[in-house]
């Protein structure tokens, strides 16, 4: 089971309360995680990536076990931590403005 | 006795703000979708329990909400609470926050770029919806207006949208260029009198009107004089704040320019200016009385590059002869050290006897008229800044 932790507007799109977690079939990367994560929760299509292009909305990253994932493939390998369910998935709203 | 709903859009959600026939004792609900920039909020005139948001982020981009039951739950069409938010078949069912530009051939001529602001062309890039505008006969029509300029329908009550992308072919579109908010389509009026008629304006683009629902566009920019463009009478260039009409005489418009409040007697065929005697004829809001055709209000603001009223006094002004004639009216409202603005899509009015006139600041004021602006109450003072305000007025 993987653990994805979203920035909390996209918790009340969503309408989940703290982390969600998925089931995501191997080989999990980033595409597979999101894929999973908008096909059960569809309201959140278009707010992380792109509906059509499927790029990463700019001002959002991801992160998992400390590094970040954001200019990665998407379809490179998570970290096992975040395959094994230790570590979440993070998809973080980046500090800007003033 | 009749009621008045106002459906307020500021930068960090949205309020609804609710009184009696009297609107003096006001209820406030919100914020709804706290945190969000709401754009627009608009009733369908046909069910007025049903409202469209534009709920939109620079960070989770945009979202289109529905209510059914005027305000009080909101759902993304295509994903109402309590449903299933896949098909049978697995299949995601958000659909409402889908805006994809047309690029067929058999719809429109497929546009790819616009004028950058240093001339270069450049990708049209969808960025969120300015202005939501429901159908006047079928609550499951809903025409948005968006940014990168672009006019979209749903016919199924917000869950999916297609471009009307003769707008953008009709041959122009590669001239059109933003303006410093964005190149926002942010007004669209139907004809009451013929719904194949439509109006909308872009900044800064101009002015459009179908005569066949949507299909085909022109420009109705004639009579418009822009200064700062490099030819000041140019068919498309014009950076237009807002018009309006009233559905009484849907082929007289009112235009709040850039520059110039101006007037149009032939559906837009030709324009003149009517700025009179404002002390300045820059701003963003005009609207029309509910019942009086020639009565029609602006916010005069000091200028483009200094965003607030002249000398510190907000002042309403009213022409009460479709233009050129003007009074000011201050009552109620702060005249010293006020240094707000009044955005395009924040002035409304109800259609009660005497009309009410509302309006929203970006200091978080809605004020209210009960008697067709010449007494102003705020109804809110601290809201966060205030992108639109729509009434409705309920049996």
């Amino acid at each position: 089971m993987i653990r994805v932790v979203l920035p909390a507007h996209l918790r009340t799109l969503a309408r989940v309360n703290g982390d969600v977690v998925l089931e995501v079939t191997p080989p999990v990367t980033v595409r597979a995680v999101l894929d999973a994560l908008e096909a059960r929760y569809p309201m959140l299509r278009g707010t992380i990536r792109d509906h059509v292009t499927l790029a990463r909305r700019p001002f959002l990253r991801f992160f998992a076990c400390g590094e970040d994932l954001s200019l990665e493939s998407p379809d490179t390998p998570l970290p096992e931590a975040v395959v094994n369910g230790q570590e979440p998935f993070f998809v973080i709203g980046a500090i800007a403005g003033g | 006795m009749s009621k008045v709903r106002v459906l307020v859009g500021t930068k960090k959600g949205a309020f609804i703000l609710t009184s009696d026939g009297k609107r003096k004792d006001w209820q406030v609900s919100g914020p709804h979708f706290a945190g969000w920039e709401i754009y627009h909020m608009k009733g369908s005139p046909v069910d007025p329990n049903r409202i469209y948001a534009s709920q939109t982020s620079g960070w989770f981009g945009q979202v289109i909400q529905r209510s059914d039951d005027g305000g009080q739950t909101w759902h993304q069409p295509g994903t109402p609470p309590g449903e299933p938010t896949t098909t049978p078949d697995g299949m995601p069912k958000g659909e409402s926050n889908k805006f994809v530009y047309d690029t067929s051939a058999e719809t429109g001529k497929p546009l790819t770029t616009h004028q950058w602001y240093d001339g270069t062309q450049h990708p049209w890039e969808f960025k969120r919806v300015w202005h939501l505008e429901p159908s006047l006969t079928d609550p499951d029509t809903v025409y948005a207006g968006v940014e990168d300029a672009a006019l979209f329908r749903s016919r199924d009550g917000g869950k999916t949208w297609q471009e009307l992308a003769g707008l953008r072919g009709h041959g122009t579109g590669p001239q059109w260029s933003p303006g410093a908010g964005g190149m926002g389509l942010h007004t669209i009026l139907i004809d009451p009198s013929n719904q194949k008629r439509m109006f909308v304006a872009i900044s800064a683009a101009g002015t459009f009107r179908t005569d066949d629902g949507g299909k085909t566009w022109k420009p109705i920019n004639r009579g418009l004089h822009s200064q700062y463009i490099p030819d000041p009478t140019a068919e498309v260039g014009h950076c237009v704040h807002r018009i309006a009409l009233h559905r009484s005489r849907p082929n007289v418009l009112f235009m709040q320019k850039h520059w110039d409040v101006m007037r149009s007697d032939d559906a837009g065929e030709s324009w003149r200016e009517v700025s009179g005697n404002l002390p300045t004829d820059f701003g963003f809001v005009i609207d029309v009385h509910a019942h009086e055709p020639e009565t029609i209000y602006v916010v005069p603001i000091k200028s483009d590059s200094e965003h607030y009223p002249l000398d510190g006094k907000l002042r309403v002004y009213r022409s009460r002869t479709g233009g050129n004639e003007w009074e000011p009216l201050t009552k109620g409202l702060p005249q010293a050290n006020c240094y707000v603005n009044v955005l395009r899509d924040a002035m409304a009015v109800d259609s009660l006897d005497p009309c009410g006139v509302y309006f929203g600041t970006t200091g978080g004021q809605v004020y209210a008229s009960a008697d067709a602006g010449d007494n102003w109450a705020s109804i809110v003072r601290d809201l966060p800044a205030v992108l639109s305000v729509e009434v409705q007025t309920l049996p």
